[in-house]
């Protein structure tokens, strides 16, 4: 089992999350996350006054998969998410050592 | 009953009562003189209170405008002032202010009579109620300017001791002066012909320099500027809120000024419109003067832009066209953001833009009552409008920066840096105002 996880620019979640279901996905994990990469922040104004935002909000999805769909996943979020812009963001991928379903303690493939 | 019956009928009916009316002696506007006079009375009643409503809303609208300007550690503080300057401030005013400001004067520099209300005795003429509700608005409008200012790092307990004395003495002994004999004081300024229909310098500058007493005194926000003393803006955590302040603020004028003619009459109509041109002008050029400066057109000085406008036609809206209006309003909307910039960079920090909004505008709108008189300019009376703008100035800002001074090296006029970087919501009322949002304090200091 592996785990993906990918940060992307929040208004490309849908998209991705469509492409992931629309391959098989059956769960996935977000949540609202802020950082920077080689695009260093942004500028904006508050009253005149010019100033550097560091950390700017993204959206950070995990989800577990078997290895043999691993590369169609990660081609699936590069290619939905991808603007061409800076600041597209990431995707990692981690090995998974077990996964146990809370409900039923099923475990392994059988529970993701 | 058959229709053409009926219709004979009523027209025999009508004969007859025509018949009756020319046989009675008519009654005229002279015969009715006194019942007329009464509705006048009533009307003037009704206006007059509907417009204190309107200026009390504006409360509203400043604890708006102050907590989206400001980080949301600090909102329950800033509610708290809110509701305690209006509060105290009533009672102050009722006990010692409107004695000051409108009681009998000998001298016009200070009133003696009429404290506590004794004006009104029961079954006595009650117009001394409505007119001290219509007063008692207005004198915490002044008070609740320098919360702005001072946001974010003042002591409670010491905001509420200024906001005593402001009701009760600073404010109400300059009003008098300006407008004692609106009830039954007589005002030093008035009398050379000081122009404030509705307050400019009486109100809105009153409090903008007690706020630039009050900024100075406290010294700018930890984290407003860098070792090297350049400025880091601390952001404002909501700025709906703070548009919905203004929105309320320029609902609110509309009982200012054209409440100010304590008469139901036709003047309030150019007032209203003046009112209206000068804010939309002053909106409208903050927001231009802003997006050649910064490139882009910025919220934070549309907002104040449109407050400016209004503080400026303030003094002259009932004595300007609505042409010269546009002007007034279009000159504070380039004074506003240039004010801004101004005392950030001389390191007066000024959450809100209350000194640039009020204290600067307030001036220039006093100004401006004479160089756009719809009698025409003369020389005499902007020499008038130039003392009092600067009677003002010294009376607030001397006595404010004294009473700060005094209430700093007594109680402390600020917390503790501890309690600032924790905010002032914690620290000084133990409380949260979004419990159950992530507010994002570590952000910044």
């Amino acid at each position: 089992m592996k785990k993906l996880e990918a940060i992307i620019k929040p208004f490309k979640l849908d998209e991705v999350k469509d492409a992931l279901t629309a391959i098989g996905i059956k769960g996935i994990t977000v949540s609202e996350v802020k950082g920077f990469g080689r695009q260093r922040g942004h500028k904006e104004i508050y009253r005149g006054a010019e100033y550097q935002v560091d950390f700017v909000p993204k959206v950070k999805i995990e989800v577990v998969i078997d290895e043999s769909i691993m590369n169609d996943a990660i081609d699936v979020i590069k290619k939905t998410a991808q603007t061409g812009q800076i600041g597209d963001g990431k995707i990692f991928v981690l090995p998974v050592e077990e996964a146990v379903r809370i409900r039923t303690g099923e475990k392994g493939n059988d529970a993701i | 009953m058959k229709p053409k019956a009926f219709i004979y009928v009523f027209i025999l009916a009508l004969i007859g009562i025509g018949k009756a009316w020319a046989g009675d002696e008519g009654p005229t506007p002279l015969t009715n003189k006194e019942a007329i006079d009464l509705v006048q009375t009533h009307a003037d009643y009704v206006w007059t209170l509907i417009a204190a409503a309107l200026v009390f809303f504006m409360q509203a609208g400043f604890a708006m405008v102050e907590t989206g300007m400001t980080r949301a550690k600090n909102a329950i503080n800033i509610m708290m002032k809110n509701l305690m300057d209006f509060s105290l401030g009533s009672l102050a005013y009722w006990a010692i202010g409107f004695g000051l400001m409108f009681g009998v004067s000998a001298t016009g520099w200070i009133g003696t009579s009429g404290f506590f209300l004794s004006d009104y005795t029961s079954g006595g003429d009650p117009w001394v109620l409505a007119f001290w509700m219509f007063q008692v608005v207005f004198a915490a409008t002044a008070a609740t300017i320098v919360s702005g200012a001072m946001a974010e790092r003042t002591k409670f307990s010491s905001y509420m001791i200024y906001s005593v004395a402001i009701s009760a003495i600073i404010y109400p002994i300059f009003g008098g002066w300006a407008w004692g004999s609106l009830f039954n004081g007589s005002g030093w300024l008035e009398k050379l012909g000081f122009i404030d229909f509705a307050g400019s310098t009486v109100v809105h500058s009153v409090g903008g320099w007690a706020a630039l007493a009050g900024a100075i005194v406290l010294g700018p926000r930890l984290g407003k500027y860098d070792k090297n003393g350049n400025i880091k803006p601390i952001l404002g955590h909501n700025m709906p809120l703070a548009a919905l302040g203004v929105f309320i603020l320029w609902l609110g004028w509309f009982g200012f000024n054209p409440g100010s003619t304590t008469a139901a009459n036709k003047d309030i109509a150019m007032i209203f419109v003046n009112t209206n041109l000068s804010a939309a002008a002053g909106c409208t050029v903050a927001m231009f003067t802003s997006w050649i400066k910064f490139g882009k057109p910025e919220v934070g000085m549309s907002l104040n832009g449109a407050l400016a406008g209004l503080v400026a036609i303030t003094s002259p809206c009932a004595t300007v066209t609505p042409t010269s209006s546009i002007i007034i309003g279009a000159v504070a909307g380039v004074l506003v953001v240039f004010s801004v910039l101004f005392f950030d960079k001389i390191k007066i920090d000024d959450p809100v833009g209350a000194i640039s909004v009020h204290g600067v505008n307030g001036a220039w709108g006093t100004l401006a009552a004479a160089l756009f008189h719809i009698d025409g300019f003369s020389l005499k009376v902007v020499g008038v409008q130039l003392l009092g703008i600067g009677s003002c100035f010294i009376w607030t800002f001397v006595l404010a920066f004294i009473l700060f001074k005094i209430i700093s090296k007594t109680i402390g006029l600020r917390v503790s840096p501890q309690e600032e970087a924790e905010g002032l919501d914690f620290a000084e009322h133990g409380g949260n105002a979004y419990p159950d949002f992530e507010t994002s304090s570590y952000t910044q200091q």
